[in-house]
């Protein structure tokens, strides 16, 4: 288990609940009234944390090393039926976007997210969740795939960016990102997208145009990192929890400024802390999603989506 | 069929714009140094006879480039940005944008006009690189997205100048879902098999690149204009070392194969001319 520095009194907590029952087991001394005296108190702490974060500790908790990623959503939410695809049939496989045909309670859905590693080997592989091209073309390929064959698509978002290599510069970033944000908005199945992690800017948005997109409550969606914000506007590091600050970037902002669709509540101590009753919140989400968004023409549906998206922004008059 | 036998009198052109570039009655090229009078310049369309630089230029300047005798009727010239974040960094955005309003006597980072080119009636969206750096705000995409329609509307062709560093980060995530919007809105122009000709200028990154700029039925571009989706700067970080010669120019993404060609700005307005006649022919 990692800890965030604001979740320090938590780890303290669990440390000495740990110790209690340790005692209990060795000294056969009843220590369940302190336990339980404990975990109410812990309960109480995480309360306090969570129910108060400001924008930065959101941001630190949307790349906590313990938060689920794409993958294992997809393992729980499938119930392992699910087969993987690989490759944008050009240039090769890009291991930071994985996507696949998998079955949700008897619905086959194609489902595609950034992939972020759990270990420095698996980091490196996964190039931190950061797609080149190829990504997104694999991405765009397995969409259509799902619309040929009148399949939902479900996206899940979790990016510190588009890789900013010489490579995918050469391959056309700019275009690749560009092609899906087109093609998405006419795609003719639903389109459920969920930022589970990290949703920055392009990099996020190329697999971000749906139907309905919501956000977890613990991400952030903008359009630049706080950390890169503050560099250009700053000219320094050192103000990333005042550039998370004025970004709106929470799950609230981007909500009360109609630029998502909703909020997935987060089970009280976060997504990393319970995963498993983040699964089973997000599969509920998804499947009474799945049955309104059932219910609408394709034509319907991309009328709709590209209504919503075009009615995006505030100018005057 | 032309776009002023459309619209009523009166509504009608400007033709007295300011002017990009400097003051004063010479010109040196920042390239090979030639020195000429300011006045020839412009005659040369601000490029450079000697070595073939183009100089950056706005909106004013193509619009004379491209529509017969400079008569067009300017779209939604009266939009300006709004402040929906209340956004300050080292300054308020509101008076960020009042400065610049004041300093370019532009509403914002693009201007939009129907009008012809040689007797073809075009709607010609063209961004001003000089208003915040042609970032892409709510202004820019709403003028897009209208733009479409109009084009819808009079089916007629669409031509977007690109010229930006990316998003306008003052509107943050507003800025983000500007790509969305104008990407989507294009589908629509597409299903009514309009042209829509994207020519990109020096220089076009980011944001703009990764929605608009690249999804043209023809990518075109200035010689030599720097064009990207990650700056490079970022990229030169990313990788560690120094970026090859030439990375990044309309001459290097010509030839990995994401322009259908780069067109001298001399010969723009025939070169879109022959096309736009090839399409209706
Ligand atoms: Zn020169």
């Amino acid at each position: 288990m990692n800890f965030l520095d604001f979740e320090k009194p938590i780890a303290d907590l669990l440390d000495q609940i740990d110790k209690q029952k340790q005692i209990g087991e060795k000294s056969q001394v009843d220590v369940s009234v302190s336990v339980r005296q404990l975990e109410l108190r812990l309960a109480e702490v995480r309360k306090d944390i969570y129910s108060k974060l400001n924008p930065w500790q959101r941001v630190q908790l949307s790349r906590h090393p313990d938060r689920p990623y794409t993958n294992a959503y997809i393992e729980y939410l499938t119930e392992k039926e699910f087969i993987e695809l690989h490759g944008d049939r050009t240039v090769k496989d890009d291991k930071a976007i994985v996507g696949g045909f998998g079955t949700i309670e008897g619905r086959t859905v194609m489902i595609i997210g950034q992939q972020k590693g759990t270990t420095t080997k698996q980091r490196q592989y996964r190039n931190f969740g950061m797609a080149n091209p190829e990504g997104y073309r694999k991405a765009l390929r397995l969409m259509k795939l799902a619309e040929k064959f009148g399949k939902p698509v479900i996206t899940f978002i979790d990016t510190p960016g588009a890789f900013p290599g010489l490579e995918a510069e050469e391959r056309g970033q700019g275009e690749a990102i560009a092609r899906n944000l087109f093609e998405m908005a006419r795609l003719k199945v639903p389109v459920i997208c969920i930022i589970i992690g990290e949703g920055a800017s392009g990099g996020a948005l190329g697999i971000g145009i749906g139907d309905r997109v919501y956000m977890l409550e613990n991400t952030w969606y903008s359009v630049i990192s706080p950390e890169s914000c503050s560099s250009i506007l700053w000219r320094s590091w050192d103000y990333k929890e005042k550039a998370a600050e004025v970004l709106k970037l929470t799950a609230e902002d981007m909500l009360r400024l109609k630029l998502i669709d909703g909020i997935i509540r987060e089970p009280l101590g976060g997504a990393h802390s319970f995963p498993e009753e983040m699964f089973k919140i997000v599969k509920k989400e998804i499947i009474s999603n799945l049955n309104e968004l059932g219910k609408i023409s394709a034509d319907d549906l991309v009328k709709m989506r590209i209504e919503k998206f075009s009615s995006m922004g505030v100018v005057r008059n | 069929m032309s776009w002023f036998k459309r619209i009523k009198e009166g509504i009608t052109t400007s033709t007295k714009e300011k002017k990009e570039t400097p003051e004063g009655l010479w010109h040196k090229c920042p390239t090979c140094k030639t020195i000429i009078p300011t006045k020839d310049h412009e005659t040369h369309m601000y490029v450079c006879t000697e070595c073939g630089h183009h100089d950056r230029i706005g909106s004013a300047e193509y619009f004379e480039i491209l529509f017969d005798d400079n008569r067009f009727e300017e779209l939604d010239a009266d939009l300006k940005s709004d402040d929906p974040l209340q956004f300050i960094d080292t300054k308020k955005y509101t008076d960020r944008v009042r400065e610049t309003e004041k300093k370019t006597g532009l509403k914002d980072a693009i201007r939009t006009a129907g009008g012809d080119i040689d007797g073809q009636a075009i709607i010609v969206a063209c961004m001003d690189f000089k208003f915040i750096g042609g970032s892409m705000g709510s202004v820019v995409g709403e003028k897009i997205s209208r733009a479409i329609d109009h084009a819808l509307n009079k089916k007629v062709p669409l031509m977007i100048i690109s010229k930006s560093g990316g998003a306008r980060m003052m509107e943050a995530a507003f800025s983000l879902m500007q790509m969305a919007k104008t990407s989507a809105k294009l589908t629509l122009l597409a299903d009514a098999r309009l042209p829509y000709i994207s020519l990109l200028t020096d220089p076009t990154t980011g944001g703009v690149t990764a929605s608009y700029a690249m999804l043209g039925d023809f990518n075109i571009a200035e010689p030599g204009a720097l064009i990207g989706f990650a700056g490079p700067r970022v990229v030169k970080e990313t990788i560690g070392k120094d970026l090859p010669k030439g990375f990044q120019t309309a001459e290097f993404v010509l030839e990995h194969g994401f322009l259908d060609f780069i067109v001298d700005r001399r010969e723009l307005k025939s070169k879109i001319s022959t096309l736009l006649r090839m399409l209706k022919n």
